[in-house]
């Protein structure tokens, strides 16, 4: 055959942008629905809700990994092992409080905004990567883990790095509490 | 890179939400087929120019279509159009007898009213790649039994 070689990987690159491009027109569209950045920000941040209590179904039978035993080693396998199968990146994980509870993800490089140059000035506070908060809260969500996600520095406001910052909600002896009765 | 999974996911969460949007807002149902096609147009033109910037130059419009029915189709949706018939007057019927986005629902009537839904994206995703090939086109689809569809495309002669 005549075609050149590498191809398959080039279809398999393109097939990853295909989702790219697809959250990008989709936050095109919903921009033009929604006057307000806010009422934007939820549309996305639902409907990555509805995908992550669907998408850990897919995860844990991809992967096949065992039960987490702490919140850090939980926030070690959504950076390492998650980010990685579905968007190709490993973002670092950093713990940000006494509690053990917080969590922060640093995404130096994210899919997500290949195709995006600058945010629109009258879009100032969009936070185009609110899906990614969603899928995670759903996906927690459904093992029990019930945590609050919310960007806290986005590169594309003219912060350094992309951070998505995760609070497991109930506190750590709670979980141990269950264990000793 | 972001696994097939995620776009399907995104895929029917979109027409969801813009479905559900519509039925606490006005209510136009038929505006939402139109925002689906055109979301769709635009990435289809997007993926055509990042798929064809180092095949050959296309011989006709003959050679277009079957580009679409066999790489395009088998890149965004893992296997080739398995029908692909002309009345070489501008008009093709291209046939998918298992349509990726409708194997996970049930194979029976039940969702037969609603499978549409799930056609306006990929035939916007349809138009744009012509489009921006240089084709101007209408695209429609038809669910007779699922999974299988059709997608109809008319040339438009400028």
């Amino acid at each position: 055959m005549s075609r050149p070689p590498g191809r398959k990987q080039e279809n398999h690159k393109i097939s990853g942008e295909l989702f790219v491009l697809t959250y990008g027109a989709l936050v095109a569209q919903l921009c033009k629905d929604y006057e307000k950045d806010e009422d934007v920000n939820t549309c996305l941040d639902r409907m990555g809700y509805g995908i992550g209590v669907r998408l850990i179904d897919d995860f844990l039978a991809r992967s096949a990994v065992k039960k987490c035993r702490s919140y850090s080693e939980t926030a070690d396998m959504i950076a390492q092992v998650a980010f990685k199968m579905y968007l190709g990146v490993t973002p670092t994980v950093s713990c940000s409080s006494a509690a053990r509870n917080e969590f922060s993800l640093i995404l130096d490089k994210n899919p997500l905004v290949d195709f995006v140059e600058e945010l629109p000035a009258e879009r100032a506070s969009l936070c185009y990567c609110n899906l990614l908060c969603g899928v995670i809260r759903g996906a927690l969500e459904m093992v029990h883990l019930p945590a609050e996600v919310t960007f806290l520095q986005d590169r594309l406001k003219g912060d350094a790095v992309t951070e998505i910052g995760i609070t497991f909600l109930r506190k750590a002896e709670d979980r141990k509490h269950r264990r000793n009765k | 890179m972001a696994d097939e999974a995620l776009f399907l996911l995104l895929h029917n969460e979109m027409v969801a939400g813009l479905y559900r949007a519509a039925e606490q807002g006005e209510g136009e149902n038929g505006r939402c087929t139109t925002k689906l096609e055109s979301i769709g147009f635009r990435v289809g033109q997007g993926l055509i120019e990042r798929f064809t910037k180092d095949t050959a130059r296309f011989k006709d419009e003959l050679d277009i279509m079957k580009f679409i029915c066999k790489d395009f189709w088998t890149t965004v949706f893992k296997k080739q159009i398995d029908n692909l018939r002309t009345n070489h007057q501008g008009i093709y019927v291209l046939q998918d007898n298992k349509f990726r986005l409708l194997t996970q629902m049930s194979a029976g009537k039940q969702y037969l009213e609603h499978a549409p839904k799930y056609l306006a994206f990929t035939c916007g995703l349809i138009r744009g790649g012509l489009s921006n090939l240089g084709i101007k086109s209408i695209v429609t689809a038809e669910v007779s039994s699922m999974p299988a569809c059709k997608f109809q495309v008319m040339i438009q002669k400028m």
